[in-house]
C-alpha cells in the first residue's frame, strides 16, 4: 500500500512540475493596450496588416496582434468566442450576413465615428446592411457584388459580341458556341462546390432573377416553384453541356484558377475577381479579360449579390475604445489614400466609399470600377423579389438558420449537378428539408 | 523451380510495397514541389513536373508569420502533453495489466469510447472551462486538452505492451525484494522501453497534427503550426504556393523526427508480435 502511495505521490509531483514549467512558459503577459484582430487571408486584409504599423505609430501604446484564419474556421472561431463572451478578440472581420444577426443578439458594440469619418460617403446599400434600428454596428472594409467576366479574344474569334446587359439565355447560346472540350476551353464556369457561401451564393442570385425566392410571407419555403425549376434547370444543363469537368468541386478559387489559366470563356462571379484577373502576375489572360453586368433571367429584377467584409468590435472586448479607433482608421478615407500611396490605386479597398469611385486616378487604374459601383448600387439586398418576402439579403437569407439550410440545399443542388438526382427531385428534397428546419426553429407552425 | 517461384513472389510483394509507398508519399512530394512553384505555377494546367524553382512562397510565409514561435509552441504542446500523458498512462496501464479487477475491461472500453465523440460536440463546454480557468490561448491549456484526448490511446497501447511482458519476471523481481516502485522503474520500464518509446512517438505525432483544438483554443500567443497553416488558406485569391510552403515547413520537423526514430518506432510497433 505504501509503495502505491509512493508511486502516486511521485507521479503527482512530476505532473505538478511539468505543469509549472509549461504554464510558466506559456502565459505571456499582455500589455493593457494590445488589440487582437481576427481576420481572413484575403489580399486587402494582408495589405491592412502590412500598413497597420502606421496606426501603431499614430497611437503610441496600442499594439496589434493579428490572428489570420481561413474563412470558415474564422467564422466558427469568432462565433464560439463571442457567444461565450470569452473576449479573445477586440476586432473581428465579419460579413454582412453576421452583422445584423449579431447586433440583435447584442454581441457587437454600436459604432459612433466622428464627423471626419464622413458616414455619408459610404455607399448606401453597404451602410444599410450594417445598420440595425438606425444604429451602425460595423464598418465596411471592402464590398463585392457580381459581374460577368469573359474572354474578349475568344468572343472575337467566334464573331460574338457581349451585350452590356446579357440574359442567361444569351449566356447559354454563347457558351455552346465557345466550348471546345478537346482544347479544354469551357464555355461557362460557375460555382458548384456545395455551401451557403459557395454554390448557393450564385444559385440564389440566379433564382432571384428567374423570379424565385427562398421564402414567401409567413416563412413558407418556395423552392419547388416553377421559377426555381427554371433557374436550376438552366444551371445544371449549362454546366453539364459547357462547364468544366468536376464542376461540383469548383468554388471561387478553383474557377479563378481555371479562368486565369485560359480554360473558361465566361465566368459569373464576385466582382473581387476583377483585380485578380487583371493582374498579369496572377493571370495568364490579363490582357484578354472583358467584363459586363451579371446576366438577367426571365423576371429581370430582384436582388443580385452583395457581400461586404466589415470590421466590428465585440461587446466582450476589453479595449473597446482602442478597438473603435482601429476600426475607424482601417475603413477611413485616409486609409484608402494610404493604400493608394503605398500600393497603387488599383489596390485600394473597393466597394465601400463613394469618394473612391469619384477619384479619377482610381477610375484610370481599375477599368472595372464603374461596373463594380453599379453592381453594388443595384445589388438590392432589400429589393423586392417577385412576391413579397419576409427577409432581407441578396444572395443569402439574413436569418441565423440560413448557414445550415443553405449548405443542405447546396448539397442537394450539387447532387443534381452531378446527376445523382433530377432537378425536380433535388428541389422537392430541398423544399422538404427547409420546411422541416423552419418548423423545428419555430418560424413555421 | 521452387526458388524461382519464391523469387517471383518476393518481387511482386516488393512491387506492391513500392506502389503503396509511392501512393502514400505522392501528396507530400507534390506539396513539396508546389511550394517552389510560385502562385501562377502552382495552378498551371497541365501541372508541371519540371520548372524553375523559386523561393517566393517561402519568402512570403516567413515575412507574414512567425514560424519559429509557432514551432516552439507546437513543441511545447507536443512534449508537454506526451510527458504528462505518460506519467498518468504508465501507472494506469500497469494497474490494468497486472492487477486487473472486475471492471478493468469495462473501464478500458469506456476510455476508448471518449474518442468516438466528434470533438465539436464538446467544443462549447471545453471552451467555457478554458475561459473560466484562464487557459484560452495558452500552451498549457492546449497541452492539457491534447493530453486528455490522447490518453485513451496511450493507456491502451501501454496496456497491450505490458501484457506481453511475462509476469514471472516481475515476480522474480518481487522475490528479490523489489517494492512496487522498484518493480515498475527497475524491471517493467526497461523491458517495455520500445513500447513506451513508440507510444510517446505516436502521442507526439498526434499532438503535432491535431488541428481542431489547436484552431479553437488558441488565437495568437499559443498558436501552433495548425493555425499557421490555416492562416495561408484564402477564400478569395490564389494561395496554393504559400499554403504548400507553410505545410512543408510545418511537417518538416516531425518528418525528420520520424525518420530519426524510425527504427525505434518499428521495433515498438512490432513488439510482442511474435511470441
Amino acid at each position: 500500500m505504501n509503495t502505491i502511495k509512493a508511486v502516486f505521490s511521485k507521479t503527482a509531483a512530476a505532473f505538478l512540475i511539468a505543469g509549472t514549467i509549461l504554464g510558466g512558459g506559456a502565459e505571456i503577459a499582455h500589455a493593457d493596450s494590445t488589440l487582437t484582430i481576427a481576420t481572413v487571408n484575403n489580399g486587402d486584409m494582408i495589405v491592412m496588416r502590412e500598413l497597420s504599423s502606421e496606426f501603431e505609430k499614430a497611437h503610441p501604446g496600442v499594439h496589434l496582434n493579428w490572428v489570420t484564419l481561413e474563412e470558415n474556421i474564422l467564422r466558427q472561431r469568432v462565433t464560439t468566442d463571442i457567444a461565450t463572451g470569452a473576449g479573445q478578440f477586440d476586432v473581428m472581420t465579419i460579413g454582412n450576413y453576421e452583422v445584423p444577426i449579431w447586433a440583435k443578439q447584442k454581441w457587437l458594440v454600436e459604432l459612433k465615428p466622428d464627423a471626419n469619418y464622413d458616414l455619408d460617403d459610404l455607399i448606401p446599400t453597404v451602410r444599410s446592411g450594417l445598420t440595425v434600428d438606425g444604429k451602425l454596428y460595423a464598418m465596411p472594409f471592402y464590398a463585392e457584388s457580381v459581374m460577368t467576366y469573359y474572354r474578349k479574344d475568344l468572343f472575337q474569334k467566334a464573331g460574338l459580341t457581349m451585350p452590356e446587359a446579357p440574359t442567361y439565355d444569351q449566356i447559354r447560346q454563347y457558351a455552346d458556341k465557345l466550348t471546345n472540350k478537346s482544347n479544354q476551353i469551357y464555355g461557362v464556369c460557375l460555382r458548384g462546390k456545395p455551401g451557403w457561401g459557395e454554390n448557393m451564393a450564385f444559385v440564389t442570385s440566379l433564382a432571384n432573377t428567374y423570379g424565385g425566392q427562398w421564402f414567401g410571407m409567413g416563412w413558407k419555403p418556395m423552392l419547388d416553384t416553377p421559377a426555381w425549376k427554371g433557374a436550376i434547370n438552366w444551371y445544371v444543363s449549362a454546366l453539364n453541356a459547357d462547364g468544366p469537368p468536376g464542376a461540383t468541386s469548383n468554388g471561387f478559387n478553383e474557377n479563378l484558377a481555371l479562368f486565369s489559366t485560359g480554360h473558361c470563356a465566361m465566368w459569373i462571379d464576385s466582382t473581387v475577381a476583377g483585380g485578380l484577373l487583371f493582374d498579369p502576375k496572377q493571370s495568364q489572360v490579363a490582357d484578354k479579360v472583358g467584363f459586363t453586368a451579371s446576366p438577367k433571367g426571365p423576371y429581370g429584377k430582384g436582388p443580385t449579390w452583395l457581400w461586404t467584409w466589415n470590421l466590428a468590435v465585440p461587446a466582450s472586448s476589453k479595449h473597446i475604445q482602442d478597438a473603435e479607433a482601429f476600426v475607424t482608421w482601417a475603413t477611413s478615407k485616409d486609409y484608402v489614400n494610404l493604400v493608394a500611396q503605398k500600393k497603387g490605386w488599383v489596390a485600394a479597398p473597393a466597394g465601400t466609399r463613394k469618394s473612391t469611385y469619384e477619384n479619377a486616378e482610381y477610375q484610370k487604374a481599375a477599368p472595372f470600377a464603374k461596373f463594380v459601383e453599379n453592381a453594388i448600387n443595384e445589388a438590392g439586398p432589400d429589393a423586392p423579389t417577385a412576391e413579397p418576402r419576409p427577409y432581407t439579403g441578396a444572395q443569402f437569407v439574413s436569418i441565423p438558420q440560413f448557414q445550415a439550410i443553405g449548405t443542405q440545399v447546396g448539397q442537394t443542388i450539387a447532387a443534381a449537378l452531378s446527376g445523382q438526382m433530377t432537378v425536380d427531385q433535388a428541389l422537392a428534397a430541398s423544399q422538404a428539408s427547409t420546411t422541416r428546419t423552419m418548423r423545428q426553429t419555430g418560424y413555421l407552425h | 523451380m521452387a526458388g524461382q517461384r519464391a523469387r517471383g513472389k518476393s518481387l511482386v510483394i516488393a512491387a506492391v510495397g513500392w506502389v503503396v509507398a509511392i501512393w502514400i508519399f505522392f501528396p507530400i512530394f507534390w506539396m513539396f514541389l508546389t511550394s517552389f512553384k510560385g502562385e501562377a505555377g502552382a495552378i498551371a494546367t497541365p501541372p508541371r513536373l519540371f520548372f524553375v524553382p523559386t523561393l517566393e512562397s517561402y519568402h512570403e510565409v516567413f515575412q507574414r508569420a512567425n514560424y519559429w514561435r509557432v514551432t516552439f509552441n507546437t513543441l511545447g504542446v507536443s512534449i508537454g502533453a506526451t510527458v504528462v500523458a505518460l506519467l498518468f498512462s504508465i501507472p494506469a496501464a500497469y494497474a490494468m495489466a497486472f492487477l486487473p479487477g472486475k471492471r478493468t475491461r469495462g473501464t478500458l472500453l469506456w476510455m476508448l469510447s471518449t474518442r468516438m465523440l466528434p470533438p465539436v460536440g464538446v467544443l462549447v463546454p471545453i471552451y467555457l472551462i478554458a475561459r473560466n480557468t484562464h487557459l484560452l490561448d495558452t500552451v498549457t491549456g492546449l497541452a492539457l486538452v491534447d493530453m486528455f484526448t490522447n490518453m485513451p490511446i496511450t493507456v491502451w497501447m501501454l496496456y497491450t505492451f505490458f501484457r506481453e511482458i511475462p509476469v514471472p519476471i516481475l515476480e522474480a523481481g518481487r522475490m528479490d525484494g523489489a517494492n512496487r516502485w522498484q518493480e515498475i522503474t527497475r524491471v517493467l520500464l526497461p523491458l517495455a522501453t520500445p513500447g513506451i518509446a513508440s507510444t510517446a512517438l505516436l502521442s507526439m505525432i498526434l499532438c503535432w497534427n491535431e488541428a481542431f483544438w489547436s484552431l479553437n483554443l488558441t488565437s495568437s500567443n499559443a498558436a501552433p503550426l495548425a493555425a499557421f497553416i490555416a492562416s495561408f488558406s484564402s477564400p478569395e485569391g490564389l494561395f496554393f504556393g504559400k499554403l504548400s510552403a507553410a505545410s512543408t515547413l510545418a511537417v518538416a520537423p516531425i518528418l525528420a523526427f520520424g525518420w530519426i526514430s524510425q527504427k525505434q518506432l518499428v521495433r515498438g510497433l512490432t513488439f510482442g508480435a511474435v511470441k
